[in-house]
């Protein structure tokens, strides 16, 4: 096959008037992670992106189907590794539902509060490295000094900074760390103290501003059909936060705001992601004094097995919706298992927001999509 | 018009990246404030958290006696395959016979550090430890047999 291969000297008279193609990936700087990208060009506009997946697949799915219901639970730490808790929370919920068991309320709040950091660590990693694609360097340290103080808490309580599996049907795998309050009050002090630092390095700045408005536009109608969900959606005036829609964990009793853009550009979506951290810090205020006293894990049979049926189970991460579905037969192992995952649907549009623009601004279109690759591609 | 919009771009273009630059340099100013690990040099006294998930243990008190009465649990929970416990049957000087175990055998390449071994334990025979400096020359000195040499189980455990 390479024998074929020629090398072209010629560029100009490549495909119809002069087309490039220019493959993107699957090792490069701005795809953070292994996206392959074929972008055909006509000088420096794009017309066409073709995402090329395949490069991380594990086929977690079929994994899962030899796993049992304790078990398939740490697999997905591995898909959307920025969310991690959020996913575990999302099996632990489905094998709950499934079997009716009874969570304490300790295990609800703190559940509530751990999936609300690891959104605000998401982030807080997707600020430093989006201004990093954008050509500013700084921010990202900035923004994983938070971070850090983030990774030290799950660390102290679940024993691991990024796949946790801390959460298991019925509760929690074990009690919080006794200094976990008093840490996540100081975090929270500072991150009130640092968040202006990022308004003044990243909103302000009228590079970053210039980059991204106007750049990138998905319409409402765009962002239904193409089933766009999490700040991706929200930037564009959908309303679809899960956990407004459908709450589960302790987000029924704790006030916050679904933040609403209607721009729909790149500057929406980070102004969208920006304004969750601080609402992410309100639902935490609110319940990290009220942490219940009492068992941290409900009784649970010794061996788990779901009912037969059919079970779906939807939980908002920092990226979107993650729906998960299990087709059961009764026995100990689930007999199909399908993740309905976020970064999906928001890669699919790429190509209809970044026809047409120049080939600079698809990093701001694609880093403010905030594309996860081993969520993609499971 | 185009002359005054195009200047107050210009202006608030300037000290929006002054802005910017200021924070810069105060943190250049205050270098302090900035944290960082400086590992390996701090190597004496670098303490990661208790719960920190390193590596699966099987903790021995000082007659060399551990807890594990190989009843495969953790081999039942783990996910990957990562324990191996191979049996044999001891006999008591009463001519009783019972089960021990011969080789606790863990494969540190395979596990995901997931404590899943360790919730299910009956009787805390094995720990998770703090070791995160697991580079070896060779992929085989990763299999590990927990049990020390001529260890036996503790009195009273089933």
């Amino acid at each position: 096959m390479y024998n074929e291969t020629e090398i072209i000297k010629d560029t100009t008279n490549l495909g119809p008037e002069g087309e490039l193609v220019v493959n993107m990936g699957p090792q490069h700087p701005a795809t953070h992670g292994v996206l392959h990208l074929v972008v055909t060009l006509n000088g420096e506009t794009i017309k066409k992106i073709e995402p090329h997946l395949g490069y991380i697949h594990r086929s977690i799915e079929k994994m899962c189907e030899s796993l049992t219901y304790r078990q398939f639970i740490y697999v997905t730490s591995r898909m959307d590794y920025l969310s991690s808790h959020i996913n575990n929370t999302a099996c632990a919920l489905l094998v709950e539902k499934g079997m009716q068991i009874e969570v304490p309320e300790r295990a609800k709040v703190v559940r509530t509060i751990l999936n609300e950091l690891t959104r605000i660590a998401s982030h807080e990693l997707w600020i430093g490295a989006m201004a990093m694609d954008l050509g500013a360097f700084t921010p990202f340290f900035y923004a994983f000094r938070e971070r850090e103080m983030i990774t030290d808490i799950m660390e102290d309580t679940c024993g691991a900074r990024l796949t946790m599996n801390y959460i298991v049907p019925g509760g929690l795998m074990y009690d919080i760390h006794p200094d976990f309050q008093t840490k996540v009050k100081a975090f929270i002090q500072q991150f009130k103290e640092k968040v202006t630092e990022y308004e003044d390095l990243v909103t302000g700045n009228i590079i970053f501003q210039s980059r991204t408005k106007g750049v990138g536009v998905l319409t409402t109608e765009d962002a239904i059909s193409y089933g766009c969900t999490g700040p991706v959606a929200r930037a564009s005036g959908v309303r679809c936060d899960m956990r407004k829609i459908a709450p589960y964990d302790a987000y029924d009793r704790v006030e916050f705001e679904e933040i609403i853009e209607t721009a729909g550009d790149s500057f929406a979506r980070y102004i969208v992601r920006v304004k969750e951290m601080n609402q992410s810090i309100r639902i935490i205020e609110q319940l990290i004094d009220n942490i219940p006293e009492g068992e941290f894990v409900g009784k649970t049979k010794n061996v788990l097995k779901l009912a037969k049926g059919e079970f779906y189970q939807r939980v908002e991460t920092a990226r979107g919706e993650l729906g998960v579905y299990i087709v059961s037969e009764g026995a100990t192992t689930p007999y199909r298992i399908k993740f309905r995952s976020p970064g999906f649907s928001n890669l699919s549009v790429l190509n209809h927001i970044a026809k047409g623009s120049k080939i600079g601004d698809l990093m701001a279109t694609m880093g403010t999509l905030d594309l996860v690759i081993p969520d993609i591609d499971r | 018009m185009f002359l005054k919009d195009y200047i107050s771009d210009v202006v608030n273009g300037v000290s929006s990246l002054l802005k910017g630059m200021r924070k810069t340099g105060y943190y250049f100013t205050h270098s302090k404030e900035i944290i960082t690990e400086q590992y390996p040099d701090n190597r004496a006294t670098l303490k990661l958290a208790d719960r920190f998930k390193g590596e699966v243990v099987m903790p021995h008190d000082e007659n060399n006696e551990h807890t594990c009465t190989g009843c495969t649990a953790c081999e039942l929970a783990c996910p990957n395959g990562t324990i191996k416990i191979i049996t044999k049957f001891d006999i008591s000087p009463e001519g009783k016979k019972k089960k021990a175990i011969d080789a606790f055998i863990y494969r540190l390449e395979m596990c995901t550090l997931c404590n899943l071994c360790i919730t299910a334990c009956p009787s805390d025979a094995i720990k998770m430890v703090p070791n995160f400096e697991h580079s070896v020359f060779d992929r085989s000195k990763l299999t590990k047999i927990l049990n020390k040499p001529g260890s036996k189980i503790k009195e009273g455990i089933e």
